[in-house]
């Protein structure tokens, strides 16, 4: 049994978003923006809502942010997570004006509040996969 | 009553019939099946036959309009719809079928939910699912943020950090609601609860503990709606929707992209709703509040305007939301939180009960009240009504 299976849920990318993900896997932090206006938006998505422009680029963005809000979750709402309880999701203010949720890693739950800076993280769950993290 | 403008639904339909099954935590009966029985006591409590529904705005999971005709043989369905908005749908489609009726199409709407929430799919793990929760389906759960509990409680730690909202205070909520319950016969949880035994239940996801949540339930309730010229000759006194809304919140797709993670969808639709209906807050004697968290009470209290934003959590202190002695009786039937999770039609049923005097825990001379739906990622919806 060398075979480990991993059975949390996982994203299906399209081609509207799939850069992000393959940025992701590359160790890169890519965000859309509209090519027209220039607004960046997040998650990703095909129409640019402030000027209806439906040509989208992709940038490196800093991966730096502050903590809007968050949750730490004891309950496993699938079997696959109970061995990550207690978890912690951080709600994040990127820099770049658009926000982003993702876990929480090394941010006991004492230093949390509103206005903590994060930074974005990489890690590769599976050999397809890598999932963005918040760190100190 | 004021004035109102042309567009508007003020009383343009009136609850004429309400039902529901008995509240189940286990059954191996079908949702159709509770669906249906839910539908039939609805249409008998009016005094129509089940062929008399020319109109039907089901709960978007669930029997479809081909179920009710074949099982009803209605032989001339002149209306169809669902209002696809979550734990909203419910009273959303209040609005739908004032619309219906006021165009003329429809006489006599019939409302309708089943579920074996607690038998059938869990809640929590069928979100996915859904083609609404697309991105967060892409871009949040595999993080491990699956469930309600998890994408609500930021919207909560926020009002927490921004207000100073403690837990104690959503322990009155679910303290009030639990009193009603046990006055209540048809309540599931009946058994008692203080303040401490909410702050000594896990922790689910902070700040949410299990008595925080409402509950998984297999049961059906329905409402017939019906034009207000034939309304007042049926069996019941009809309760009147003087004003109804809904409300989509900012980023519908995903909490975590809200510019203001305490306000849902409800605080666009209620200022509506209140000028539809020209009443104030003050002129509400019952409110019946989806009630899917304590939270999602307290935030929507003051999306209504019963009190300011972050002043929700002082407003529903020392048992405030009680029938006995509080400034405003709320989820006089034990809502989700201890009645049943009827996805908010028990709430609609509640209302036009205590309207008409019948409700097992009565608030004397209830006149004038609302309900509220919340669903899916904020949506809103609200209806206000008054007795015939």
């Amino acid at each position: 049994m060398s075979v480990t299976t991993y059975d949390k849920l996982v994203p299906e990318p399209t081609a509207d978003t799939r850069p992000y993900w393959d940025a992701l896997h590359e160790g890169k932090f890519r965000l859309q923006r509209c090519a027209e206006c220039k607004k960046v938006r997040h998650y990703p998505r095909p129409v640019c809502d402030a000027c209806y422009s439906m040509n989208a680029e992709w940038f490196e963005a800093s991966g730096r942010g502050m903590v809007h809000s968050w949750t730490i979750t004891h309950h496993a709402f699938l079997p696959a997570l109970k061995a990550d309880l207690p978890y912690t999701l951080l709600t994040v203010d990127l820099e770049e004006g658009v926000r982003m949720q993702a876990q929480g890693r090394g941010i006991g739950e004492a230093e949390l509040k509103v206005g903590l800076k994060v930074k974005v993280g990489f890690e590769k769950v599976k050999d397809d996969l890598t999932l963005a993290v918040f760190e100190k | 009553m004021s004035s109102h403008e042309a567009g508007s639904l003020h009383e343009a339909g009136a609850i004429t019939g309400v039902g529901a099954t008995r509240y189940m935590r286990g059954t191996d009966r079908t949702a159709l099946s509770l669906q249906l029985e839910a539908s039939l006591n609805a249409i008998a409590d009016a005094g129509l036959k089940p062929s008399d529904i020319d109109g039907l705005i089901p709960y978007g999971t669930g029997a479809v309009a081909e179920d009710f005709i074949t099982n009803f043989g209605i032989k001339d369905l002149r209306f169809s719809a669902v209002t696809p908005m979550g734990g909203a749908s419910a009273v959303a489609s209040i609005q739908c079928a004032l619309a219906v009726i006021k165009a003329g199409l429809c006489k006599h709407v019939l409302l309708s939910l089943g579920r074996t929430g607690y038998s059938g799919g869990r809640i929590g793990t069928r979100v996915q699912q859904m083609p609404q929760f697309r991105t967060i389906g892409e871009f949040e759960m595999p993080s491990g943020a699956i469930a309600p509990p998890q994408l609500y409680a930021v919207m909560a730690r926020r009002h927490f950090e921004m207000y100073g909202t403690t837990s104690r205070q959503l322990a009155e909520i679910a303290v009030s609601t639990r009193q009603h319950a046990i006055m209540n016969p048809a309540a599931t949880m009946q058994r008692p609860m203080t303040i401490e035994d909410h702050q000594a239940s896990r922790l689910i996801s902070d700040p949410f503990r299990l008595l925080d949540c409402s509950m998984e339930s297999d049961g059906g309730c329905a409402v017939v709606i019906s034009a207000p010229d034939i309304a007042k000759d049926l069996r019941k006194r009809p309760i009147l929707v003087m004003g109804v809304a809904e409300g989509h919140p900012d980023s519908p797709s995903a909490i975590t992209q809200r510019p203001d993670l305490t306000t849902l969808g409800l605080a666009k639709a209620a200022p509506k709703a209140f000028a539809m209906a020209g009443v104030k807050q003050d002129d509400i004697d019952v409110a019946e509040v989806y009630d899917c968290f304590t939270y999602i009470v307290l935030c929507q209290l003051e999306d209504m305007g019963f009190c300011k934003k972050g002043e929700g959590g002082a407003f529903v202190e020392n048992g405030a939301l009680n029938i006995k002695g509080g400034r405003l009786p709320v989820n006089t039937h034990g809502g989700l939180l201890s009645e049943a999770h009827i996805a908010g039609m028990n709430h609609i049923v509640e209302l036009a009960r205590q309207l008409r005097g019948e409700a097992a825990v009565q608030v004397p001379d209830a006149e004038i009240g609302l309900v509220t739906g919340y669903g899916d990622m904020g949506d809103g919806s609200i209806a206000i009504m008054r007795r015939a």
